[in-house]
């Protein structure tokens, strides 16, 4: 027994020493695909509009690569990330999406940020067979089809996300609105665009089942800058709450012209609006002002305490708070994906890109790990199994988490 | 409560923020010919030119009625040079060419102040927070900050000033004269490239004026703030008759009547639900300008060009 253990012991210390031999030496050999060099696509605005949120999706993938290639988490693979700046516009994304997908060391990729940016990018990842995760889309449409009330389909079996859909942050909305901010009439503004205003439509469907009231509604263009005539019927409206759907860059100009119009009740609004800049655009108007994010609060995840630290550390900039543990744990599921296909694969790194990057898609679809954020896996829509949600509110001049929950869509 | 009064005030207020910025257009416009649609970005580098003055020069504290000259002063520096810089590098040397070609360099011009400001200047990237005069006032049913007060002193003064400068002036005569006709002018001994000079610059200093209001009113600036607000000036130039001073203040004011009232009622009128509110604005305000030039082309105080063209 005895010499049977010292033997084990002594092989797997000589399979050791070999497996580190070539960790340091197989790069340049190739012999046995150590060294392999592979691409991680990554989405989001990061300038303009929406690009504090969208840095934070930056650089949370950026510490996820790092971790990988620390812990050597995929054997003779290195990681890199390849960085695309999609301004929140449409059509930037979808040739982002072909730039990635043109790329022949690319595996995957995460992002986008907005929910109409996904929409051009679908088809792109689908074509090639990529895998997609984002970790901040919200319209439910993305993964269940356009029918998703009434007949739920998944539209691209590459596309995921770690983020919850609208469906149950516009009802969680509505929930915490008429229950705990017993706010009854309530009038709702959106952006028009995919998510803001899938999202203020669910707001008011849910407000008005549970027996509130929607007194007015209005719609705003993306880039308005003045707000005066929609201040004035806010006001005249006898309203108790502002439910607005869209982002922070118009959202923190209308709560600020109408607060300065002495109209004084609380802006409430979804995850696009979770983002330091909302406060630091509307200053002390932003002051009582509520959303809705995905998730909890990463600062209370005992897991994400370290990411947090390295982001800080970093001094990289834009929000983590919103989406950064999210795009880590995006990117962790993509590596870990690879991992699976490696391993497959006898420990090689398969040489047809298109057999790996197909290996990824089912890899992705079978993930099931601790994440950052909770655990990560993902139903047959594509959509992540976690569905909690957080209403945070300004503090003194900070997002305060005030309640966290999911929404009950009964 | 009736809110007539109030929208009336909103939309006066915007339209006199579109007016100041329209002189620009319609004075360069009178006096080459030329549609400077760098302007809008002239409008912002003065929203800049004033935002470092109080961030980056003035000691942290100071009173607001000391500094809102400094930034004046500040954002008028910057937009007047660029302007001038503009003429003197980017248009001047087109002059005489056909006329789409200043036209591109404005729109690239444009595009270029853009990614300047973008990338150079610190946190532009996203909003930058602007000092705001916020304090409300309530005058009879109306609402209004100290900001929108100074938006319209500040209107009345620069055209009061323009109007008597124009029409007064040895220079101004010469302004008017050069308009009329640069040729003829030129013979008569006025130095028409100072004259087109003059004119850029004071369409700088109109433009830094507003961006000024613009900031004490909104609390913030950005580099994308000049292109809507450069276009809707532009269109307020039309709607006034472009060339003409007056009309560019009166063209100003009545789009943004035009468009807070639309927002504000169209979606009342039973059956026009769906084509009412702020998001259809935008729509209104150019259905106005068509109309406006289908049944008058040359403006609302334009005359007519005929014999120019």
């Amino acid at each position: 027994m005895v010499i049977l253990s010292s033997v084990l012991a002594t092989g797997a210390l000589t399979l050791t020493a070999c497996g580190s031999r070539d960790d340091n030496g197989g790069g340049d050999s190739g012999d046995n695909g150590g060294g392999t060099t592979l691409t991680i696509g990554v989405d989001a605005p990061y300038t303009g509009e929406n690009s504090t949120t969208g840095l934070g999706i930056r650089y949370g993938a950026q510490i996820a690569v790092d971790d990988a290639n620390k812990n050597k988490l995929v054997p003779g693979v290195t990681f890199k990330i390849k960085a695309l700046d999609d301004k929140a516009q449409p059509a930037t994304g979808q040739s982002n999406a072909t730039a990635i997908t043109g790329d022949k060391t690319a595996v995957g990729a995460v992002g986008p940020l907005n929910s109409g940016v996904a929409q051009t990018m679908q088809q792109v990842f689908a074509s090639a067979n990529m895998v997609q995760i984002s970790p901040a889309n919200t319209n439910p449409q993305l993964t269940q089809g356009k029918n998703w009330q009434t007949a739920k389909e998944r539209p691209y079996k590459t596309y995921f996300r770690t983020a919850t859909t609208d469906e149950l942050q516009g009802s969680f909305a509505a929930g915490y609105a008429f229950n705990d901010l017993k706010k009854k009439k309530v009038f709702v503004v959106d952006d028009k665009q995919t998510y803001g205003a899938g999202l203020a439509k669910i707001f008011s469907d849910q407000f008005k089942k549970l027996g509130g009231q929607v007194v007015q509604t209005d719609h705003v263009n993306t880039g308005t800058k003045d707000f005066g005539s929609l201040v004035t019927k806010i006001k005249n409206s006898g309203a108790d709450l502002l439910y607005y759907g869209g982002q922070y860059d118009e959202s923190s100009l209308l709560t600020k012209q109408m607060k300065d119009a002495n109209v004084k009740i609380p802006l409430f609004g979804g995850d696009g609006m979770y983002a330091s800049t909302y406060i630091s655009a509307a200053g002390a108007s932003a002051e009582g002002d509520l959303v809705t994010a995905i998730g909890v609060p990463a600062d209370t995840l005992p897991a994400a305490k370290d990411f947090i630290a390295t982001y800080k550390s970093k001094g990289y900039k834009g929000d983590y708070g919103a989406y950064g543990a999210y795009a880590y744990d995006a990117t962790t599921a993509i590596i870990k994906a690879v991992k699976a296909a490696v391993d497959a694969n006898d420990g090689k790194v398969p040489s047809d890109i298109n057999a790996l990057r197909s290996s990824v898609v089912d890899g992705v679809q079978k993930s099931d790990f601790e994440g950052l954020t909770g655990k990560v896996s993902f139903d047959q829509y594509g959509d992540t199994t976690n569905k909690q949600l957080t209403v945070y509110q300004v503090e003194k001049g900070k997002w305060k988490a005030v309640d966290t929950g999911t929404a009950d869509l009964g | 409560m009736n809110t007539l009064p109030q929208q009336l005030a909103n939309g006066l207020l915007l339209g006199s923020m579109y007016g100041l910025i329209a002189i620009g257009y319609t004075m360069v416009y009178g006096i080459v010919q030329l549609i400077n649609f760098a302007h809008g970005e002239i409008f912002m580098t003065g929203a800049f030119g004033a935002l470092t003055v109080y961030f980056y020069i003035l000691p942290d504290g100071t009173t607001m009625a000391l500094a809102i000259p400094l930034m004046l002063i500040g954002g008028a520096l910057v937009a007047i040079l660029i302007a001038v810089g503009a003429e003197r590098f980017a248009y001047r040397p087109l002059r005489g060419a056909p006329r789409l070609a200043p036209l591109i360099t404005a729109i690239g011009l444009s595009l270029a102040l853009q990614e300047v400001v973008r990338n150079f200047y610190p946190g532009a990237d996203r909003t930058r927070a602007f000092p705001g005069l916020d304090t409300t006032r309530d005058i009879g049913s109306v609402t209004i900050k100290d900001a929108d007060i100074f938006l319209v002193v500040a209107a009345v003064v620069c055209m009061a000033t323009l109007a008597f400068f124009v029409r007064k002036s040895r220079t101004g005569r010469a302004m008017q004269a050069t308009a009329q006709d640069p040729d003829t002018a030129q013979l008569m001994g006025i130095d028409t490239n100072r004259i087109i000079v003059i004119a850029f610059a004071i369409g700088g200093f109109f433009a830094a004026v507003a961006a000024v209001a613009y900031g004490l009113k909104y609390g913030n600036v950005d580099y994308r703030m000049g292109f809507l607000m450069g276009l809707k000036a532009f269109t307020a130039a039309v709607l006034g008759g472009i060339g003409n001073i007056y009309g560019a203040m009166l063209g100003g004011l009545v789009l943004g009547v035009a468009e807070t009232l639309a927002s504000a009622y169209i979606d009342g009128i039973p059956g026009m639900q769906q084509l009412g509110g702020q998001g259809w604005s935008d729509v209104w305000a150019f259905v106005l300008l068509i109309l406006v030039l289908l049944l008058r082309p040359q403006g609302l105080l334009g005359e007519r060009v005929a014999d120019r063209a």
